[in-house]
């Protein structure tokens, strides 16, 4: 499956959802998407990953990537992905540490807000 | 017999063009094998990802080196194992060192730690880290990442990962446990 992007503010933050499978050929799209919102002067980030079918490590990388982006700007990108083969990614790469991983984009939202 | 080639014959063998939209047919290919050789569905998603990330692996050094080889992919179920070998071609440079296989930040969820050889040295020929992503960290950071994520994560997702150098390049065997013996 081909990978599907889309975007909208919430709370003034900004969710991408992300449909379909992340890897070395899909990624490069994600990565422009992450990057125009910064851009745009978009610094809080939350990535919904529950319909992402697959993650490899291109896709860590954009990820990672977006979250050097947000933080030079003092911002933040969290993820939501309550999948286990999806989180047995981050686990093994221990990106765990790096991303706050959070069940549902409502619980990203508020969790951002409580550290403002 | 073909020198380098071993006894076994493979079940699946497959080469591609270098481009990145081929790595998903490749990870297809490699599930739907390891599916008929046995392997329990627990597992196919390990084999789908780690051979995804050798793959994606060889098709950045080919580009880099060698577009118009193509990568080689071997799928063999037999003796109660299901192996891939992906074998890029591009390494030949003496100079080259093998890549170091990182150890996964988290144990394995299951089966027997990698029996790897751990080789040292990083590899010239493949300064990926995370990605194409330039904001990424080449050999690791104030984010955490391994020097080379894809290696780190087929180490942590096969039972065993061998890194050799080929006649033309480098191969990385990665084996899982199987019940039957698909031919």
């Amino acid at each position: 499956m081909d990978l599907k992007l889309e975007h909208h503010t919430t709370d003034s933050i900004e969710v991408v959802d992300v449909e379909g499978e992340i890897d070395v050929y899909t990624a490069p799209r994600l990565r422009e998407l992450l990057i125009d919102l910064v851009n745009n002067g978009h610094y809080q980030l939350v990535v919904n990953m529950e319909k992402v079918e697959f993650l490899d490590s291109t896709g860590l990388g954009v990820l990672v990537g977006g979250l050097k982006r947000v933080r030079a700007h003092d911002g933040s990108l969290d993820l939501v992905c309550t999948q286990e083969r999806i989180l047995k990614i981050f686990r093994i790469t221990g990106l765990t540490k790096v991303f706050g991983i959070h069940d549902s984009v409502d619980e990203a939202i508020a969790a951002r807000k409580s550290e403002k | 017999m073909i020198p380098g080639r071993s006894l076994t014959m493979a079940t699946v063998e497959m080469t591609f063009t270098p481009l990145p939209a081929h790595v998903r047919t490749a990870r297809l290919v490699a599930t739907a094998v390891a599916r008929r050789s046995g392997v329990a569905e627990a597992l196919l998603d390990e084999v789908r990802l780690a051979v995804g990330e050798a793959c994606s692996r060889a098709v950045e050094v080919h580009q880099e080196h060698c577009p118009a080889e193509p990568v080689r992919v071997a799928l063999t179920g037999a003796d109660r194992r299901f192996e891939v070998v992906v074998t890029n071609t591009a390494a030949s440079d003496d100079s080259m060192e093998m890549p170091t296989i990182p150890g996964p930040a988290a144990p394995r969820s299951a089966g027997p730690g990698p029996t790897t050889p751990r080789s040292a040295g990083p590899d010239p020929a493949t300064p990926r880290s995370a990605g194409p992503d330039p904001a990424t960290p080449p050999n690791g950071g104030p984010l955490g990442l391994p020097a080379d994520l894809g290696l780190a994560v087929i180490a942590g997702l096969a039972d065993d990962v061998q890194v050799s150098r080929t006649g033309h390049g480098l191969s990385i065997r990665m084996s899982w446990p199987s019940e039957g013996t698909a031919r």
